[in-house]
């Protein structure tokens, strides 16, 4: 059965073959950069559309129907809008800030990408600190962030980046703690090892309680970090318009709309990874005969279907809660989940030593 | 909670303004919100003084609308002016209209048929439920819900059909005139309303469940702008916004027109103070609105939908003061006449001007986002404050 | 309480008023200095506690200015209008913006569409009208614009 491991395996042997080790690894880079960037593209198109249709459907409304079949190319169109429009750049901003704030927080949510593992050996890098490597990667948006609500030079644009200065930083430290559950029950930060220790069953099913709360609050911090409703404080439109991004228009704009689905994918695949077996398959235990059916369905489509339920879930809350204040958003993080996922780690570390887990 | 509000027990002691003079201190942030803002529904402008995130002031300034509907008035005759105040509270038009009706009809002392009566009390309360309606939703886009909006517009949207049928239009009705309701209703009328009935009384406990019962919603509104009673009339608040703060002041239950005090239906009142209560009252308020609605619609009496009146209006020297409870609060109207064939002098009381004047007390020392939310359970329509 | 014994606690309480019962309400005139002191009491006095001012406005008559002030209590529910005559070149008033919050913004309303300046008023500034327009008073009888108003 051909699999994307062995299309990539034989491409790189043909490629080794054909013109030795230095060429083979620029070939394979820029190939690795093309494929990169079209996800992204495509990615941006098809989740655009996915929330518009959700917010749709859940708004007792149709959502766009006119540009192509059934307005599947909306986005398309919106795009080419952007594009033909003006990026303007306000006076009194800092324009070097302002242009390069748009393209490191994409930047970021590129390099987030390297560690993901799509399916069995379709990896572009297995780090052996592949965990770590998001987790201090993804805190570096922040810096995007503030740079754009600094360099515009309005007041609405500070008070958003501010926000989500505040925010992300502590929200950083739950999903941290929630990651490092699954580490300390697997032993490993790469996460082909992660996803391997899975062959048994999800994290989810195998790690009882304490790994479905860690998962809760993870998908509670995700939700945070990507500023996303019910956190969206950063860009509460109700309230600051639209803050940090107020300034924007044109393709800086698109940037930065890009960033926040690029960011939400990333985030879920790293949750799917963690707590769903990434490509793993559901398997049970030693039920052979079940695993072997389940095997039959690609790695890949695995891995998608479950980062596309988490992203689901998170539009599902975007389009059904209110949105917390800022005091109460902190309030959540380190009155609330902060002490609980410090407990909870204490309980995973006590159920990995004991080898309570299946 | 952030912030210590009390609500005053002994409520007869107007609370100082807190801040007080030295407001322009070092680092305050002064914002501008408005007059384009999303979330203040119309061509509100406020200048906020900030210290961090924290509200110091909350200065109105308006007028971006500002017709001179007064002075407009002044030369129209009795029977046109009623028109212009259609596009004053443009939620509640028939309840504008109504008022302006009943000071005329008191000047010239016309008897107005019942079936007028009927018919105006089923409109205006009709339109007191889309104005809720329309108000449950923009609060909710204001707290950062996007979805209650779009299922508000939804029952909305069905007693715009009822109207656009018997009134002709969908938002300024421009239906009642001197004397009882510019045509008869349509025969479709009551049907409908039935229909819409039916529908509303299942869908307002989804109202419910998306947002009253809602926890970050309850956070969000709880202690937040609170004001007493004695503020409140202080501040001369009127409707829903003085009801949540414990006050006694429906116009239908203390004045009685048209045939409000043949019905039964209660007053709403809520002891909070806070964003909360006077939501729970405009919820609340729906039910009875409704429960009058379903008093009503199988007994409009027959008869004349119209009394006979003059062709030219002329009201007798004097000054006449009607006012009706519209959606927002209190509405009143103030004609000065000096016995032509047009007003000397008008004076429309609105509700959200006066409401609005409680904003800065209401805000001070809370969040952006409380102040966000207080507008939103203020209810403010821009029109009917800038008039 | 009815309008009638409203008229005897008034005459009892401020016999220099003048009363009038032709319209719907009680009405009482006052002259300009003395308004303020009887705006107090009628705010406190026990009998009276008008805590409810639901409408501040003025009439332009073209000789003067007539303020006029509609009360009501919470208690007795009885309303009460007052007017004050003010004399139309230089219409000063003391404000009664610390009585009943209300009136601050209703008498920067009359402050910027009447010319009626009022005394001690901690905020007057133009409200509605746009920054600069200053002297001029659009519901005033004689106030022409020749872009904006139509002559029917």
């Amino acid at each position: 059965m051909p699999s994307l491991e062995n299309i990539t395996d034989d491409l790189d042997v043909w490629l080794y073959q054909q013109f030795g080790a230095t060429a083979t690894f620029l070939i394979e880079s820029v190939l690795i950069a093309l494929l990169a960037i079209g996800l992204f593209s495509i990615l941006g198109l098809v989740l655009i559309m996915m929330e518009r249709k959700v917010s749709a459907y859940m708004q007792v409304r149709l959502g766009p129907n006119r540009v192509g079949p059934k307005g599947m190319f909306q986005t398309v169109a919106d795009t080419l809008k952007l594009i033909v429009k003006e990026g303007m750049t306000p006076d009194g901003a800092d324009k070097f800030l302002f242009n390069l704030a748009p393209f490191i927080v994409m930047i970021i949510a590129m390099v987030i990408l390297a560690p993901l593992a799509f399916s069995k050996g379709f990896q572009i890098w297995d780090i052996n600190i592949g965990v770590l490597f998001i987790t201090a990667v993804s805190s570096v948006s922040v810096i995007g962030i503030l740079m754009a609500g600094w360099a515009s030079n309005n007041k609405y644009s500070l008070l958003g980046a501010m926000r989500s200065g505040a925010q992300i930083v502590s929200y950083e430290l739950s999903a941290g703690l929630s990651v490092i559950a699954i580490v300390v029950l697997t032993g490993s930060l790469r996460i082909s090892d992660i996803v391997a220790s899975q062959e048994n069953g999800w994290w989810l099913f195998k790690g009882h309680i304490p790994v479905l709360i860690a998962f809760v609050i993870f998908i509670i911090a995700i939700t945070a970090e990507t500023n996303r409703a019910p956190f969206d404080l950063a860009e509460a439109e109700s309230e600051l318009t639209a803050g940090f991004h107020t300034e924007y228009s044109g393709m800086k704009f698109a940037l930065f709309f890009l960033a926040e689905y690029v960011n939400i994918f990333i985030v879920c695949a790293v949750g799917a990874t963690l707590f769903l077996g990434g490509w793993m398959p559901l398997h049970f235990g030693s039920n052979t005969q079940f695993n072997h059916v389940m095997d039959y369905i690609p790695g890949i489509v695995w891995f998608m279907g479950k980062t596309f339920f988490l992203i689901f879930v998170i539009m599902w809350f975007r389009w059904t809660f209110p949105r917390l204040r800022i005091d109460q958003l902190l309030n959540l993080e380190w009155k609330y989940l902060l002490p609980i996922s410090l407990f909870n780690l204490l309980l995973v570390t006590l159920m990995a030593i004991m080898g309570w887990h299946f | 909670m952030y912030r210590q509000t009390e609500i005053l027990q002994d409520a007869t002691q107007v609370s100082p303004l807190n801040g007080g003079g030295d407001l322009e201190g070092a680092g305050d942030l002064i914002i501008n919100v408005g007059p384009q803002h999303p979330s203040t529904h119309g061509v509100l402008h406020l200048v906020i003084t900030l210290n961090g995130e924290t509200i110091k002031k909350v200065e109105p300034h308006l007028g971006y609308i500002h017709r001179s509907i007064e002075k407009m008035c002044e030369s129209l005759t009795f029977r046109q002016f009623i028109y212009v105040t259609s596009k004053m509270d443009y939620l509640s038009s028939h309840i504008n209209n109504h008022g302006c009706c009943l000071c005329v009809e008191k000047g010239l002392q016309i008897e107005v048929p019942e079936r007028a009566q009927v018919i105006r009390v089923l409109m205006d309360e009709l339109t007191r439920l889309a104005s809720h309606q329309l108000w449950w939703g923009a609060l909710g886009m204001d707290v950062g819900a996007l979805t209650p909006f779009f299922h508000a517009f939804r029952e909305r949207e069905l007693i715009n059909d009822i109207f656009e049928e018997t009134c002709g239009t969908r938002l300024t009705m421009n239906y009642m005139v001197p004397g009882g309701v510019m045509a008869d209703l349509h025969p479709n009328f009551q049907r409908r309303v039935h229909e819409f009935i039916k529908q509303f009384k299942l869908k307002i406990d989804e109202y419910d469940e998306l947002l009253t019962d809602n926890i970050i919603f309850k956070n969000r509104m709880q202690g937040v702008g609170v004001l007493s009673a004695a503020d409140a009339v202080s501040y001369g608040c009127t409707g829903p916004v003085a009801r949540g703060s414990n006050v006694v002041c429906d116009i239908r239950k203390l004045y009685p027109y048209e045939v409000y005090n043949k019905l039964q239906f209660d007053e709403v009142i809520e002891t909070g103070g806070d964003c909360y209560a006077r939501y729970m009252v405009r919820m609340k308020e729906m039910r009875q609105s409704l429960s009058i609605i379903e008093q009503l619609i199988d007994q409009v009496p027959e008869g004349e939908f119209q009394a006979k009146t003059k062709a030219v209006l002329k009201l007798p020297k004097g000054e006449y003061y009607s006012r009706v409870e519209t959606a927002r609060g209190e509405f009143g109207v103030y004609i000065v006449s000096e016995g032509g064939t047009t007003p000397y002098r008008i004076k429309f009381r609105s509700p959200g001007f006066s409401n609005l004047s409680a904003l800065d007390h209401m805000a001070r020392g809370g969040k952006i986002g409380d102040l966000i939310a207080i507008m939103g359970s203020l209810d403010l329509v821009i029109p009917d404050i800038d008039r | 309480m009815t309008k009638e014994e409203l008229k005897n606690k008034l005459t009892e309480i401020i016999p220099t008023a003048t009363l009038d019962e032709s319209s719907e309400w009680l009405s009482m005139t006052v002259a300009a200095d003395k308004f303020l002191s009887n705006a107090e009491i009628i705010r406190n006095h026990p009998d009276l506690n008008f805590d409810y001012m639901f409408s501040l406005t003025c009439i332009d008559w073209k000789t003067n200015l007539q303020m006029v002030y509609h009360f009501t209590s919470t208690a007795h529910r009885q309303p009460l209008v007052m007017k004050v005559e003010l004399n139309r070149t230089s219409p000063e008033i003391e404000t009664v913006s610390h009585i009943w919050r209300t009136a601050e913004f209703h008498e920067r309303e009359v402050y910027e569409l009447f010319g009626v300046n009022f005394l001690n008023h901690p905020d007057l500034r133009l409200l509605i009208l746009p920054d600069g327009w200053e002297g001029k008073n659009p519901l005033r009888k004689d106030f022409e614009d020749a872009v904006n108003m139509i002559k029917l």
